[in-house]
């Protein structure tokens, strides 16, 4: 996503004065920085850029993985490919585990991740780095060390989760073994690993916030809440937009916490989308799988154009706001 | 990289309030009640509790780990999970492949998002912006679109299982791109002209008028790829095929299933051993993690 804000900012950010296209000297420039960018371009061509044009190739093909021997066994289908994910029952579980993940687990990160920022931000001096590098710890961490810890945590007998909640009365579930309770374990996962980045963007974009509006809604007699609806989450919109969208490209992609913790079980409860591709360029169906992680893409594209309309700058009149709204405003008021 | 989380200075607060500032704290905040941090302290609780029974546990023997209702400090603490553990898997080996792979591709990323960030910051030339919508339109499309093309490929090189195979895809990468030209926008165009008057070259220019400006953005590529290249799991799992090129994760990952899956006490000895060096580096270079999520709002 940092893409696209970035593009749009590249016609604003021109630097210098502008030079005539037909000068010797911007012909020059562009043959130096063509030189500065050859070594990049050659790498990237060869190991991103083809490898998604041949991945494209690919989902228009029946090609399987025998026919890699064999190229000319390989015959062009079209969009029966895309047809046959669509079909595909698996698919279709896979694609409720994954809209499910999403909707809870992109709430709930931005919910507590913005929480905990605005906590920190509250006049909170001598501890501020000692919190944030705590709740940062987790997104450093490798997810196979994660795995291993987590499925000890979440073991239903000597898991330390279950032994807490049997403090307050509970009979935890065997977390990891029910087709319920599997999911909510990823998500919780998921948000434990990932609120630290959102934490430290939330905290950048606090510093924007104009304190004098504050002051002044203070004095008008706003309590804290009033003046953190108000206030504190219009200012904030750019960079909420921004952890949404980051945050949401990266769940909808969601594959290693299943990969490592439950191999998309119990009963295919947590096989997501993304792990279902992985397993059926593993079983060497490249085209299906191939027509299926551009499916994937072009989710993320759609969410993140949904985000951009609900979280976007807007300059439409309030009323008009508040009617178009209705899920900003249940995402931001938790 | 003005966006630390350090408070910076507004011009209100310059004017009006300078006392108020000196102690930290936002205009019009109140100062932290008491329950803030007690929420602040429980949240971290719960956040930093895996961590703390993953090295608990770590030293517990291999009967206590099993104990019903579980123990939380080690009855009686013991190094056995570690040294069954280096006995059984080749750790020095799998620490020398993370490290030589980690290091030649935060090298590459450095030198070569450099130089492309760099003229996208401070450039103006013909295909400019379609290079920059290339390389930064990547970041949005799935690992999984790229996964098989890019094995097909690296396997037609004959570098399966090579270090080359394992570093290659990873030596061009469009975060660094962005991190660099979000730094290089910056720093004044007057000094790269000034250069340019004086009739230095444009590739001495870059490096020894800007490279020496950018080292805290250098600085926070070279550990954010570092520890992206450390902890990378997928692309090792499927080019690395023999034990001897394992990086340290694949080689928990492998441990970790099959017929050792509930040898918790080796395991969680491995996860320590694969956990604990990167939040010794990041503990002692936490402000540039800090400043590179800041700056771009990707880890």
């Amino acid at each position: 996503m940092s893409a696209d804000t970035a593009v749009r900012s590249v016609s604003t950010d021109r630097t210098g004065t502008p030079l005539k296209t037909r000068s010797p000297l911007y012909r020059r420039r562009t043959r130096a920085a063509w030189g500065f960018a050859l070594p990049f371009m050659l790498l990237f061509m060869t190991f991103t850029a083809g490898p998604v044009l041949m991945s494209l190739a690919m989902a228009v093909t029946d090609l399987r993985s025998r026919d890699l021997r064999n190229p000319l066994g390989v015959n062009f289908i079209g969009f029966d490919n895309f047809v046959a994910v669509l079909q595909d029952p698996l698919f279709r579980k896979a694609a409720a585990n994954t809209l499910y993940f999403v909707l809870v687990g992109v709430p709930l990160t931005l919910g507590l991740a913005l929480g905990i920022a605005v906590v920190l931000n509250a006049g909170i001096t001598r501890l501020k780095t000692f919190f944030r590098v705590g709740y940062y710890m987790p997104v450093v961490t490798s997810i196979v060390a994660v795995a291993v810890v987590w499925r000890f945590l979440l073991h239903p007998d000597t898991g330390l989760i279950n032994e807490v909640l049997g403090w307050v009365g509970i009979d935890g579930p065997n977390w990891l073994a029910s087709t319920t309770w599997a999911m909510p374990s990823m998500i919780a996962m998921a948000t434990w690993r990932s609120i630290g980045t959102l934490i430290i963007i939330f905290l950048a974009g606090l510093q924007g916030v104009d304190a004098s509006q504050h002051e002044a809604a203070a004095l008008d007699g706003a309590g804290a809440w009033q003046r953190f609806r108000f206030i504190t989450i219009p200012s904030m919109r750019p960079t909420l937009l921004f952890g949404a969208v980051i945050t949401g490209i990266g769940y909808v992609q969601f594959f290693e916490e299943p990969f490592v913790m439950t191999q998309g079980g119990p009963l295919n409860s947590t096989l997501s989308v993304a792990f279902h591709t992985y397993n059926q360029f593993g079983f060497g169906n490249y085209g299906y799988a191939a027509a299926m992680s551009y499916v994937l893409f072009l989710a993320v594209v759609v969410l993140t154009l949904v985000q951009f309309r609900v979280l976007g700058e807007r300059d439409t009149p309030r009323r008009h706001r508040w009617r178009r709204t209705p899920v900003a405003r249940k995402e931001i008021g938790r | 990289m003005s966006t630390t989380t350090k408070d910076a200075p507004t011009p209100t607060a310059t004017a009006g309030r300078p006392a108020l500032r000196r102690q930290g704290r936002a205009i019009g905040a109140p100062r932290a009640h008491p329950l803030a941090y007690a929420v602040l302290g429980l949240g971290l609780v719960v956040v930093m509790s895996p961590f703390i029974w993953m090295a608990l546990s770590s030293v517990k023997g291999e009967g206590e780990i099993r104990r019903v209702p579980p123990t939380w400090w080690p009855q009686e603490p013991t190094l056995d999970n570690f040294t069954e553990l280096f006995a059984r898997l080749d750790f020095p080996q799998f620490f020398t492949n993370s490290t030589v792979v980690a290091i030649a591709v935060t090298l590459g990323n450095l030198l070569f998002s450099s130089l492309l960030g760099y003229v996208l910051a401070k450039f103006e030339f013909a295909g400019k912006k379609v290079l920059f919508r290339l390389v930064l339109g990547t970041l949005m499309i799935p690992g999984m679109v790229t996964l098989v093309p890019l094995f097909v490929l690296v396997a037609n090189m004959g570098l399966v299982n090579t270090y080359a195979g394992l570093i290659l895809p990873f030596l061009a990468a469009p975060f660094g791109v962005f991190l660099m030209r979000q730094f290089f926008l910056g720093i004044p165009d007057e000094l790269i002209d000034a250069a340019r008057v004086d009739g230095a070259s444009e590739l001495r220019i870059f490096a020894q008028v800007v490279v020496p400006l950018a080292k805290p953005a250098f600085a926070t590529l070279a550990i954010l790829t570092f520890l992206g290249s450390w902890n990378n799991f997928l692309w090792p799992l499927v080019v690395a095929t023999t034990e001897d090129k394992y990086t340290l994760p694949v080689a928990l990952a492998l441990y970790s299933t099959g017929q050792n899956q509930t040898d918790y006490g080796l395991l969680l000895a491995g996860a320590v051993v694969v956990v604990v060096p990167v939040l010794v580096v990041f503990l002692l270079l936490q402000r540039y993690f800090v400043q590179g999520v800041a700056m771009t709002g990707i880890k």
